[in-house]
């Protein structure tokens, strides 16, 4: 679907229907992500949160409908969208055997810039240590180092950042999402919790659940 | 259309480090990570030491028995301990979200599976290799079986890590992967063994034994071009279901 050039969309889902292991989780999900917006996907435990995270980015393949990434077609674009694209999935991409400065140059950081993001997460002094002798939530913390870093990709996709996190962690989580939307980035993130965002729209994938034998009456929405 | 560009707010001058890592900074990590878990390195060296020490208590000190069975032991207990440690190539980046982040990198995949490979045999198969010629003394082989016993070893460790990690990949999403992995790799290790044990053989009888080595080094050629697509292709969908 074409976008107008004066409403620069970066993500457009139209009428998306994902499956998971041969049961439809939901149907008939259409959203706009554009930059300096923010969507939080909601929905009770088991609705296909993390699925349809993992359906944007191409890497879960059992979905019916359009995705496009500034007004071309997935799956064509999606080496573009992965070009822009930041994601820290539920499995956060933290190897245990090397230390946070070592896991953020992995992740193409620059040292400096690797340390002083560090530094805002709270983590100043474990630079050195493997990631193997971090608690949870630390580990949890050096993989939102990777948000702090400067030059971030300018889409973020992120499922569940405030898990695991303590009440400064994800007060200063909000601060530095706010400040990647004010830069023009924007940001899909599940979550249970109420974030406190500007330009939120919400969408809970429960609305969108299809029963095992009437998903064939749902028909396609807009978020409204 | 937008254009791509048109969520560029930021500096176009500041390039976005969206590169992924190259293959020479995987291959550090790998190195990195192989040489903190010597666990890992020292266990199937382990294994091929320790079997073959034991063989001799098993069958019998004979010197010529052992002569007649070194070259094919010491190349089926060199598969096993590859083999062995072959499970564990993908699976802590698999649990820990690594692999994922790895097949969103702009690179391509092939080159984060032939980096994992090439460590994987500088840890297990060349050790192996190197090793080979002090057990092949204690088995009583010849001495003119030394030089092909290395090489062939050399080259033909190399070919199994590069099969394996086709399996491993396969595999990884499964718990208990073991005997499904040897039961996917063993058929595929076979002509490797054939023209290794066949290169030791024919330097013992006296002949030139070059045209296995060939037929080894086109394996591992083969190998080295198609069984980290092979592996990037099942990484995908082991991370999909």
């Amino acid at each position: 679907m074409p976008v107008k050039a004066n409403s620069p969309a970066c993500l457009q889902v139209r009428d998306l229907s994902c499956e998971r292991d041969g049961r439809r989780l939901f149907a008939g999900l259409s959203f706009e992500l554009n930059s300096g917006g923010a969507l939080q996907v909601e929905g009770a435990n088991g609705t296909g949160k993390t699925t349809l995270l993992r359906t944007l980015i191409g890497s879960a393949g059992d979905a019916e409908g359009n995705i496009y990434w500034n007004g071309a077609a997935l799956p064509a674009a999606l080496p573009q969208l992965r070009e822009s694209l930041l994601y820290i999935g539920h499995q956060a991409g933290i190897r245990r055997g090397l230390t946070p400065l070592e896991n953020l140059v992995w992740y193409g950081a620059g040292e400096e810039d690797a340390l002083r993001a560090l530094e805002q997460v709270d983590l100043f002094g474990f630079e050195g240590s493997l990631c193997q002798h971090l608690s949870a939530g630390q580990n949890r913390r050096v993989a939102l180092a990777r948000l702090y870093l400067s030059n971030t990709p300018p889409l973020w996709i992120l499922d569940e950042p405030l898990a695991a996190l303590d009440v400064a962690g994800v007060s200063s989580l909000q601060g530095q999402m706010a400040c990647h939307l004010s830069r023009g980035g924007c940001i899909l993130f599940t979550s249970h919790q109420p974030v406190a965002l500007a330009q939120l729209q919400r969408v809970n994938l429960s609305d969108y659940a299809v029963a095992a034998d009437a998903f064939m009456e749902e028909g396609a929405y807009g978020l409204g | 259309m937008a254009s791509v560009d048109s969520i560029a707010v930021r500096d176009p001058a500041e390039p976005c480090h969206r590169a992924g890592p190259g293959f020479m900074a995987l291959l550090r990590v790998e190195l990195l990570l192989a040489l903190r878990r010597r666990a890992d390195i020292a266990n199937p060296l382990l294994f091929f030491v320790t079997v073959l020490a034991l063989l001799p208590l098993g069958v019998g000190p004979e010197p010529e028995l052992l002569a007649r069975m070194a070259p094919g032991m010491i190349w089926v207990m060199a598969l096993l301990a590859t083999l062995l440690s072959q499970e564990s190539l993908f699976r802590s980046d698999f649990e820990d979200g690594s692999l994922e982040q790895l097949t969103l990198s702009p690179q391509p995949l092939y080159f984060a599976v032939l980096a994992k490979v090439t460590v994987h045999w500088l840890v297990t198969g060349l050790p192996l290799a190197l090793l080979s010629p002090l057990l092949a003394m204690m088995l009583n082989l010849p001495a003119a079986g030394y030089p092909s016993l290395l090489l062939s070893l050399l080259l033909g460790t190399a070919c199994l890590s590069l099969i394996g990690a086709v399996g491993a990949a396969l595999t990884v999403s499964l718990r208990r992967a073991g005997l499904l992995l040897a039961l996917i790799v063993m058929p595929l290790y076979v002509p490797v063994l054939i023209f290794g044990t066949g290169a030791v053989q024919a330097a013992l009888d006296g002949y030139a034994y070059s045209v296995q080595l060939a037929v080894l080094a086109a394996l591992l050629a083969a190998a080295a071009a198609l069984a980290p697509l092979a592996a990037a292709g099942a990484i995908r969908i082991s991370l999909d279901s």
